[in-house]
């Protein structure tokens, strides 16, 4: 296991980092209460421009899905598969209660068990290596894997 | 003031080798004004797009450099819609008479390639592979057949009807019709969606002459009518392509918005419409669309399918050219297919899948990302 300083978050400002217990981090309109993945500075809803940041949920319930069935185009992909190696992933959004629908990666052991409402749980882990160092990113996974 | 379309033209949609996205809408502006008998230098103006083929306005160095106002359309998948749109206001604002609207395209291979940044999103979004269209189409349907109960057999019917009308259209890509179990057993590309229920990225040109409709006459007995043009982007709380978050609370989609707008400028409703297109990338937007343009309930499309309402001979005709599907998709040029299809359907010279008991009004839909929907009606 490399140390939390030679993990790398895929993005800035994703989730929290370094962290035991991380979570995504997005912003809330402090004008009509709504809230967005990744935070923003500007709100969607209303226009308005004062946001603050706020830690999300770290668990949900699927709201839709599909299975990624092909090696995504590179650029702009970055994931390890080759075409030999390529499984089909799982994409979905996942709804944090009375926040936001997030997407999100899906890691399962089973891809067919997917279906809309089932728990899911934040996960925090890595993606690639690069230069040495764990690129880490967030993906969702069902609870009952957890 | 009224605007009328009074020349189509196309470049066959497919694989051209050895000719560029710009050549093919070149042929297809050189068709347009041969089909009512006018020159280049007629034109007053033209709005033109491509999304992968260079840019529209280069055409002139090829169709004569006249001096016209040319402005370059760029909109995503409705970028054909958003030329003619424009194309449209430029003639009722009573500054010009008439002018051209064109798109082409031609693009490489494969899956659209996404540039998250240049949508606004970070590039963590394209690196760790979800910045991809045909995932947005899976999950959008996905939740639309669990909340109104539709099958598998309706995405299943959609292909093999819009292949079906393809194989009649000489100027379609796909001109093979699918059996239902040729796409059934399809390699699944993003659950639910199949490999045969996808269109592809392809190649094509499109063009139309729209004049004002007092003058039409002088140049064409065989007229068609803009009725309404309407383009409208997202509101907040639609589930859009490329959207890393959405909210708890559903809007309406940009399509029903803008179909709303043009069925209150026509003055008319889905019930008056005769033949229409609407936007199938893939089969679940076909279905979804149906609802969003208000031709029938959320849920009914599993019953008008299999009963064939959607088909050439139906109450409501759905994409008689293949639609995307059949046709693939060059992005500037595949809003202006479907006008030109609706021109025909209404001319009648659809030929072999003409529309039967002279189809009057028209409808055309298409939607690109990030989110918006350009609606047309027409009438004969």
């Amino acid at each position: 296991m490399p140390s939390i300083a030679d993990q790398i978050p895929i993005a800035d400002g994703l989730f929290t980092w370094p962290s035991n217990d991380p979570r995504l981090l997005g912003s809330k309109c402090a004008d009509c209460g709504v809230v967005t993945f990744p935070a923003q500075s500007g709100c969607p809803a209303c226009c308005g421009e004062d946001t603050e940041a706020i830690e999300l949920e770290r668990k949900g319930k699927l709201w839709t899905w599909t299975i990624q069935g092909f090696l995504p185009n590179r650029p702009p992909y970055e994931g390890p598969e080759t075409p030999e190696t390529f499984k089909p992933f799982g994409v979905g959004y996942v709804e944090l209660p009375n926040q936001v629908r997030v997407e999100t990666r899906i890691q399962t052991e089973d891809i067919a068990k997917l279906r809309i409402g089932m728990e899911m749980d934040l996960v925090v882990e890595k993606f690639i290596e690069r230069d040495g160092k764990d690129i880490i990113a967030y993906f969702f996974r069902p609870a009952d894997e957890s | 003031m009224d605007v009328a379309i009074i020349g189509i033209g196309i470049h066959p949609f497919g694989r051209t080798e050895g000719v560029t996205g710009l050549e093919q809408g070149v042929h297809a502006a050189r068709e347009a004004l041969k089909d009512v008998g006018l020159d280049w230098n007629d034109m007053e103006f033209a709005y033109g797009g491509s999304s992968a083929a260079g840019n529209a306005d280069s055409m002139v160095s090829k169709l004569g450099l006249t001096g016209l106002q040319f402005i370059n359309v760029s909109n995503g998948c409705a970028t054909g819609g958003s030329a003619l749109q424009s194309a449209y206001m430029a003639i009722q604002s009573g500054m010009f008479d008439i002018g051209m609207a064109v798109g082409f395209d031609k693009h490489p291979r494969g899956a659209f390639t996404v540039n998250p940044e240049a949508s606004g999103l970070g590039k963590w979004y394209g690196d760790i592979g979800m910045a991809l269209t045909p995932q947005f189409f899976g999950m959008k349907i996905q939740r639309y057949m669990h909340e109104y109960d539709i099958s598998e057999d309706t995405l299943i019917r959609v292909a093999v009807k819009n292949f079906k009308n393809g194989a009649k259209n000489p100027n379609a890509w796909r001109r093979n019709a699918f059996s239902y179990d040729d796409v059934a057993q399809s390699q699944m590309v993003c659950h639910p969606l199949r490999k045969y229920m996808f269109c592809s990225p392809a190649e094509g040109g499109c063009a139309m002459i729209l004049c004002r409709a007092d003058k039409a006459k002088q140049y064409t007995s065989n007229s068609v009518f803009l009725k309404a043009v309407a383009v409208k982007t997202r509101q907040f709380g639609s589930f859009e392509v490329f959207s890393q978050s959405q909210a708890l609370d559903r809007a309406p989609a940009p399509t029903v918005q803008a179909s709303t707008a043009a069925f209150e400028m026509a003055g008319i409703g889905p019930e008056d419409i005769d033949v229409a297109q609407l936007q199938d990338t893939e089969s679940g937007a076909e279905i979804m669309h149906m609802a969003e343009n208000g031709f029938c309930a959320d849920g009914d499309q599993e019953q008008w399918l299999r009963e064939g309402h959607t088909e050439i001979d139906g109450k409501l005709p759905v994409n008689t050219d293949g639609g995307c599907l059949a046709n693939g998709e060059p992005v500037g040029a595949s809003g202006l297919r479907q006008v030109y299809e609706i021109c025909l359907q209404l001319r009648g010279e659809a030929g072999e899948r003409q529309v039967p008991n002279n189809p009057k009004t028209g409808y055309t839909h298409v939607y690109g990302a990030p989110g918006l929907s350009g609606v047309t009606i027409m009438a004969a």
